[in-house]
């Protein structure tokens, strides 16, 4: 907020102050069946485009693994749709109704997007259960957390998510003391409690074992239906798994879609082919 | 029950309020022994031990959002001095006509400065009500505009505390200003009564410390029970991973501002116990080097754990009380000695020292 707004702010006897403002957010809209809406995004940094005119329509439901090499741009793209970074130019609707670019970080996670971060990123001085506690989308305003408490569907939501995760039997353990494996299963777990209805999962399987990507996979597969899952991953083994015969693969470059479709065609894709292995013509 | 719920688990805290009450039990039979008793308690220290107690309130203050939130603040002695100012300015009214030139109304510094009227902040001041309203608004005020600006725009970090030891710094520079009509660089003091207490009183002075004692416990258990609170938790979110709380949804700059705010009127509550006990107030305790001071205590006595703040105030105060008198060159370096010591050896400070042979650190 630059300084001479928040003097026109003041002065306007009529202003309410956005801290004074509900944070309800329009009603989210599927009706075209098109959750999430990605139109002529741009932007750089100091002259480097890392997104270029990228297009991308996540259908409502859907299961979409996004590949490309490094620096194709997908964490920018994960960057823009949770707030954390304004394009230069194009738009970003959640439904029809809710424009991305006009919120910030937190209304857009009340709005129902979550992210999973590359780096397992979880609270780790409080316990694994405090840490399921505070993903519950129910209490956000700072008064009503001073007094919430657990409700006994809360608490049964919580114990099937933990043993969802496999973490039942480490409730009262710090978070900070988990293994790599299980930080990254308590994130997962921390996404499914927030509920959201766009889940963007970053390098989901980075450290994990291969029996554990195996279950990854399942409960992404599992989830999407009901929510919206955007998977960003390296591990092709991995996304071969995940999208199987007809989920739709998205391979970025250079910040745009260099081609979409089945992952078969897009392994048999010409142009895919030579960013991944450097070929020239 | 509410209460004993919210230190169930506390050990810590359950010694600090046992020792609390005992300190209000036996404080005043001691002081009231005859002076030739071996365990008779001068009325001076007990004015002494009065003033650790709302130090260590100070300290609580500053735990509770550095421990907790993360915020390292290097200007809380502002908020401790602004309610120890509002606490002089209603004991100034008090002295009516007794000062030097025996003027009804206006304090002798005005008089002296050739003033006619009272200034309009110092309107009301002669109601202890009133007082006691803006000793928590006037810091919580402040703390509530300098937080809304200050986290709205994210500054966090080590530019947070820069910003919060300039604040401090500028007031200090105002106060010392005679046109602000605080008293300049003399302060207020002179005190004559407090609620129709005469305030060199033995009685009043041990009616002082237990109240300290008293805004101490109940500041303690304020505090616990914000920590422990689902308010605490997101606390330690956000001082532990600061976007991703917010990716989670939660706004990080409202949990700051409301926690910062409600530090701020904590110590102006010790700010306005600790003003009648020393008999003074002057600009020095806007001094930055005051702010940093408080912080050494957290740090000495074990941060995030609200009792650690406690006993690192009390201690370091004591330790300054001692070396200032028996070897008055030694104490910066003392003080400097201790800071390190505890800082290399013993990273959680002296709580972390009991707590590891409890065997649960």
């Amino acid at each position: 907020m630059s300084q001479p707004s928040l003097l026109s702010e003041i002065k306007d006897k009529h202003h309410v102050f956005s801290f004074m403002q509900s944070q309800a957010s329009p009603v989210l809209n599927v009706d075209k069946q098109i959750l999430l809406y990605l139109e002529g995004l741009s932007v750089s940094f100091d002259g480097f485009k890392a997104i270029n005119d990228l297009n991308l329509y996540i259908r409502d439901g859907e299961l979409r693994c996004i590949i490309g090499p490094n620096g194709a741009g997908k964490t920018t793209m994960m960057d823009i749709i949770t707030g954390k970074t304004k394009p230069d130019t194009g738009s970003a609707w959640f439904g029809q109704t809710i424009n991305l670019l006009e919120l910030d970080e937190p209304a857009i996670a009340q709005a129902g997007i979550g992210r999973k971060f590359q780096k397992p990123t979880v609270f780790e001085s409080l316990s694994v259960y405090d840490n399921l506690v505070l993903a519950m989308p129910d209490e956000r305003l700072v008064f009503s957390l001073l007094f919430a408490r657990l409700k006994g569907e809360q608490r049964d939501r919580i114990d099937e998510v933990m043993t969802l995760i496999g973490l039942q039997d480490h409730s009262a353990m710090r978070a900070g003391s988990l293994s790599h494996g299980q930080k990254q299963w308590l994130e997962i777990g921390m996404l499914l409690m927030q509920k959201p209805r766009l889940l963007l999962v970053d390098e989901p399987v980075a450290g994990m074992t291969h029996q554990e990507m195996d279950r990854t996979a399942e409960l992404l597969v599992s989830l999407s239906g009901s929510h919206s899952v955007v998977v960003v991953e390296h591990d092709m083994d991995f996304v071969r798994q995940l999208a199987g015969k007809e989920r739709t693969v998205t391979v970025l470059h250079q910040g745009s879609v260099l081609a979409e479709g089945s992952m078969d065609q897009v392994q048999n894709n010409q142009k895919v082919i030579e960013v991944y292995l450097g070929e020239s013509q | 029950m509410l209460l004993w719920n919210l230190i169930k688990q506390d050990r810590g805290g359950q010694i600090l309020l046992a020792l609390l009450a005992l300190a209000i039990i036996i404080v005043p039979i001691l002081n009231g022994l005859p002076s030739d008793h071996p365990l008779h308690i001068p009325t001076y220290m007990v004015a002494v031990m009065g003033k650790y107690l709302t130090l260590a309130l100070l300290a609580l203050s500053v735990d509770l959002v550095w421990g907790y939130l993360g915020i390292l603040t290097l200007g809380h002695g502002a908020f401790f001095a602004l309610g120890g100012y509002v606490m002089g300015m209603y004991l100034m009214r008090q002295i009516g006509d007794r000062g030097v030139y025996g003027h009804p109304e206006l304090p002798d510094f005005m008089v002296f400065l050739n003033w006619d009227s009272l200034p309009w902040y110092w309107q009301g001041l002669d109601q202890f009500w009133f007082a006691a309203i803006l000793i928590v608004l006037v810091p919580g005020l402040l703390a509530f505009i300098f937080g809304a600006l200050a986290f709205r725009s994210r500054v966090s970090g080590v530019y947070l505390s820069i910003i919060t030891q300039a604040l401090t710094f500028a007031l200090m520079l105002a106060f010392f200003r005679n046109e602000m009509g605080f008293g300049g660089n003399n302060g207020l003091t002179d005190f004559k009564d407090l609620l129709g207490f005469n305030l060199q009183a033995r009685e009043t002075r041990v009616g002082l410390f237990i109240a300290s004692a008293i805004a101490l416990a109940l500041g303690y258990l304020l505090c616990r029970s914000v920590t422990q609170s689902r308010l605490g938790k997101v606390c330690v979110a956000v001082r532990d991973a600061e976007s991703r709380s917010r990716f989670m949804g939660y706004r990080v700059e409202n949990v700051k501002l409301w926690v910062f705010t409600l530090s701020a009127m904590i110590a102006g509550v010790a700010g306005a116990l600790y003003v009648p006990q020393v008999g003074i107030i002057n600009p020095n305790e806007f001094s930055p080097l005051n702010s940093i001071e408080i912080v050494v205590w957290v740090a000495v006595g074990g941060r995030a754990t609200l009792y650690g703040a406690v006993a690192g105030a009390i201690f370091i105060n004591y330790a300054k009380t001692w070396f200032t008198t028996e070897l008055p060159d030694v104490w910066l370096f003392a003080l400097g000695a201790i800071f390190i010591l505890v800082t290399v050896l013993m990273p959680k400070g002296i709580v972390g020292l009991l707590r590891r042979k409890e065997g649960n650190a």
